[in-house]
């Protein structure tokens, strides 16, 4: 079959970027400054996909993904600080607890549209973060002291689970459903699609990726504290997903790369990066308001004549 | 041919915000029928399609369709009932491919679950193998086969009219609702559709009921006709006996037309 | 008499929140627009309040209205550069350059004079006042006075004048006003100017109320009076009105019975009850989506 044929070689392609940095990590090639980068960068994809099925995918637009990827680090840590669980076992616990939040914000919300959608999860994300500040069993506003435990290998696995359950998810029924809603709602509720149905699994999905990061996030930077996961780490994600191109999984995944390293070079000039971030935004949406890669594949911009490729 | 009771509406009728826009609508539909809906611009013809469909809720009345009371459903569950519909100002998802179009509206009649999906179980691909076949077959009928895999948006006017009916139809429906399908379509573009109508109808044992704003044209293929004016019932009847209707003409030319005509 | 402190508190605070909120609905009533940027021209309406009272030596009342002229200009500014070309763009495209113009000009402001706070000399003479008990300041009383003459200002400007009929006309249908003879893009752009005066005249009045301004104060405000116009019915300006003073008043009184961490939830709880209790508002009128 063809279609395992290509899952065949991203597979490959997947384990040798794998090992060729597996390899420099071990060789000392890249040190521990860009090892750090490199999680980071991991972090970011997880955050950018798992905000891409939401908005990208099914067209609700979220402005509260930091929210959920602040559930997945918080209850991660508790599981490997308090009670001494392995991290991988903390790692699915965020995710779970990360996607029940997002079923348990979902199914209100998603019945508003646009704005007002937008305006609810900014909200729920702010009183998650507020519930944080105010249990001392977490630290409060200082915070909550996590280990290192996250390393290049989660990061990378996570990464590219996140990729494969997304990916798969999109190019099924399932996301058929989900992307016929982000075109036309009513049409898609005329043709028989359980509209509101396929919106909570898309954001429970995607809230469930973003406590994988969270987790991921909270076992490498040694502390956690409720202000990192503001509105501000909220819009950053947005950026991500709006500049690879709403609809675009690969564009996601691009935006997320690209901008880590500007992060990573720009660290010493947060407000010069912020100046730049806004400024894309802005200039990106004016001029091109579908983002970079628009609802296109990276695969179909090579492969004319696939999907798309006629009209392109 | 059965002549089955279908679809039953009585005294439906719905209000916005004290506004009564339609009133003690009364329609039947018997297995196999193709019914016109005909009225003046502003008549509530689709309001009256959206309330059978669930779009709007009616606030009075009642919609037995098939045995069932369908009346405040949800939209996919009376498209899963078997009432599917095509829309007035054409709703396709417009950055889908032809076949994904069609595809969605396929949709309730697969099994395979997101699990399966997600880990690419054999269910899986079976069930999307049977989607495709199925959507393809469709797209045959209304010879859109050849534009399968362009974007919904990039297809010419006509075309897009027809993959509206195609994507309805895979919904497999028992009553097919179409709202204006031959809006902005020139007389032979018109005249085609139209004979396509009459064989789906046959083909697929359907019974369709047809909005149309021009009454020569449903006057053509329709068996029986309802006739609303001012979101009221104004007659109904064979097409013989609403051409010679007084009120009909009445609402179509407007007052003093009969009038002169009279004199 | 320690509630009626409260409530004084209450409406002071609600009384900022009002005046911002009146410049989201108004912009949201016509363009259908959440202007994020708005409370940073709140907060840009607070620095040069105090730059005018700190470097130039004004008193309140000119810095006032230095601060309201300043924002005016700012606003149109934003709408000019930034939003007009959006008009015929999605919401959500809309929605994001929104948040991008907010963070563009939070940033510009740090990158120019640093995160650092500033102390807001005092400008009014503060006197307490005892009434029946509750010892209320004077700075209260000044707060809530200004909010009212303002209102009642856009009040008349928006029911009496010339540019408010032909607010109120773009607002009802754009392209039937501009049918009329109306010129659309002008009728924004004073509705931004408005909105945006309102927003700097609450930017003086927040300094001078808690003293302290710093680049990212707008954020929350911002948000809060945001919530105030969903709560009021958004495009409704005695919604906003309202919605600001009670926003106000919850607010004081989570503080006052010991949750004062709590406070900042406490509008977040308010804005998604609305949202899912009823979307449209105390004052808001329900739209339905054509078919």
């Amino acid at each position: 079959m063809k279609k395992s044929k290509a899952f065949l070689s991203y597979s490959i392609l997947a384990l040798v970027i794998y090992a060729a940095v597996q390899v420099m990590i071990s060789s000392g090639m890249i040190d521990a400054y860009y090892q750090n980068m490199l999680v980071t960068m991991c972090i970011n994809i997880m955050l950018a996909v798992s905000l891409h099925i939401v908005i990208g995918i099914t067209g609700q637009f979220s402005i509260g993904h930091a929210g959920f990827m602040a559930v997945g680090a918080y209850f991660s840590a508790i599981a490997t600080m308090k009670f001494g669980l392995p991290f991988p076992v903390a790692i699915l616990i965020g995710a779970v607890v990360a996607g029940l939040a997002g079923l348990l914000v979902g199914v209100p919300s998603l019945r508003l549209k646009g704005d007002y959608l937008a305006i609810a999860t900014l909200g729920f994300a702010e009183i998650i973060r507020i519930v944080f500040v105010n249990v001392e069993f977490v630290g409060g506003a200082a915070g909550m002291v996590v280990n290192q435990m996250s390393n290049w290998t989660y990061a990378y696995v996570g990464v590219i689970l996140t990729i494969l359950v997304i990916a798969n998810f999109t190019n099924s029924r399932h996301g058929r459903g989900c992307i016929s809603i982000r075109e036309d709602e009513i049409a898609a509720d005329a043709m028989g699609i359980n509209t509101t149905y396929y919106k909570v699994v898309a954001f429970t999905i995607g809230s469930a990726f973003a406590g994988v990061a969270g987790a991921i996030y909270a076992h490498n930077f040694f502390i956690i504290q409720p202000t990192t996961f503001g509105f501000l780490k909220s819009f950053d994600i947005l950026i991500l997903v709006v500049l690879g191109g709403l609809g675009s999984l690969s564009g996601s995944v691009i935006a997320a790369v690209f901008l880590t390293f500007v992060t990573t070079y720009l660290a010493n000039f947060p407000e010069t990066r912020m100046i730049i971030y806004s400024l894309v935004l802005i200039i990106v949406m004016l001029y091109r308001p579908t983002g970079l890669l628009g609802t296109k594949e990276i695969t179909s911009v090579f492969k004319f004549g696939k999907r798309g490729g006629s009209s392109a | 041919m059965t002549k089955e009771l279908l679809l039953k509406v009585e005294n439906v009728g719905i209000q916005f915000g004290g506004l009564k826009a339609v009133q003690n609508v009364n329609i039947f539909l018997n297995q196999g029928e193709l019914v016109g809906l005909i009225g003046p611009n502003g008549a509530g013809k689709t309001t009256t399609f959206n309330m059978l469909t669930g779009v709007y809720q009616p606030t009075e009345g009642s919609v037995i369709f098939n045995g069932h009371n369908i009346k405040g459903l949800q939209p996919y569950k009376v498209t899963s009932m078997g009432i599917s519909r095509t829309f007035q100002n054409i709703r396709l998802f417009k950055d889908m491919t032809v076949l994904d179009n069609v595809k969605v509206a396929n949709h309730r009649l697969a099994k395979h679950n997101i699990i399966s999906s997600i880990l690419r179980l054999p269910s899986h691909f079976k069930g999307e193998a049977e989607m495709e076949k199925q959507s393809i077959e469709f797209l045959k009928i209304f010879g859109l086969d050849i534009y399968q895999n362009d974007l919904a948006k990039n297809l010419p006017y006509g075309m897009q009219r027809r993959l509206e009916i195609a994507r309805a139809l895979a919904a497999k429906p028992k009553l097919l609702l179409l709202d204006e399908p031959a809006a902005g379509m020139n007389p032979q573009e018109t005249q085609d559709l139209m004979e396509l109508i009459a064989f789906i109808r046959k083909e697929f044992d359907l019974t369709i009921l047809l909005i149309e704003h021009d009454m020569h044209l449903v006057m053509g293929i329709c068996e029986r006709i309802y006739v609303l004016d001012h979101g009221q019932l104004i007659a109904d009847g064979n097409p013989e006996e609403i051409r010679n209707n007084p009120k009909v003409i009445e609402a179509y030319l407007g007052e003093e037309v009969v009038e002169d005509v009279k004199s | 008499m320690e509630w009626l402190q409260q409530l004084v508190n209450g409406i002071s605070i609600g009384s900022i929140y009002a005046l911002i909120a009146l410049g989201y609905t108004m912009v949201y009533g016509i363009i259908k627009l959440i202007n994020f940027a708005h409370g940073d021209v709140f907060m840009l309406g607070a620095f040069i309040g105090f730059y005018a009272v700190a470097k130039w030596d004004v008193g309140f009342f000119p810095a006032l209205i230095i601060s309201m002229v300043v924002c005016a200009i700012i606003g149109v500014i934003i709408e000019r550069i930034a939003y007009k070309r959006l008009r015929s763009a999605t919401r959500i495209a809309a929605l994001i350059t929104a948040i991008g113009v907010s963070l563009l000009i939070e940033y510009t402001v740090i990158f120019f004079r640093g995160a650092s706070p500033e102390a807001y000399p005092d400008v009014l003479p503060k006197v307490t006042i005892d009434l029946f008990g509750a010892s209320i300041s004077s700075l209260s009383i000044v707060i809530i006075a200004v909010t009212v003459v303002l209102m009642l200002l856009l009040q008349f400007i928006v029911h009496k004048t010339k540019i408010g009929k032909a607010m109120r006309a773009v607002s009802h249908d754009a392209d039937a006003a501009r049918l009329m003879g109306i010129n659309v893009d002008n009728t924004i752009s004073a509705t931004f100017a408005i909105g945006s005066a309102l927003a700097g005249a609450a930017g003086v009045i927040f300094g001078v109320y808690y003293t302290r301004v710093e680049p990212l104060m707008g954020v929350l405000p911002g948000l809060k009076a945001f919530i105030a116009a969903v709560l009021g019915g958004i495009g409704s300006i005695p919604g906003a009105a309202v919605g600001g003073y009670v926003l106000g008043i919850v607010e004081t009184i989570v503080s006052a019975v010991g949750y004062s961490l709590w406070r900042d939830a406490a509008a977040f709880i308010i804005l998604i009850i609305i949202l899912i209790v009823k979307p449209s508002g105390i004052f808001g009128k329900h739209a339905r989506e054509k078919v």
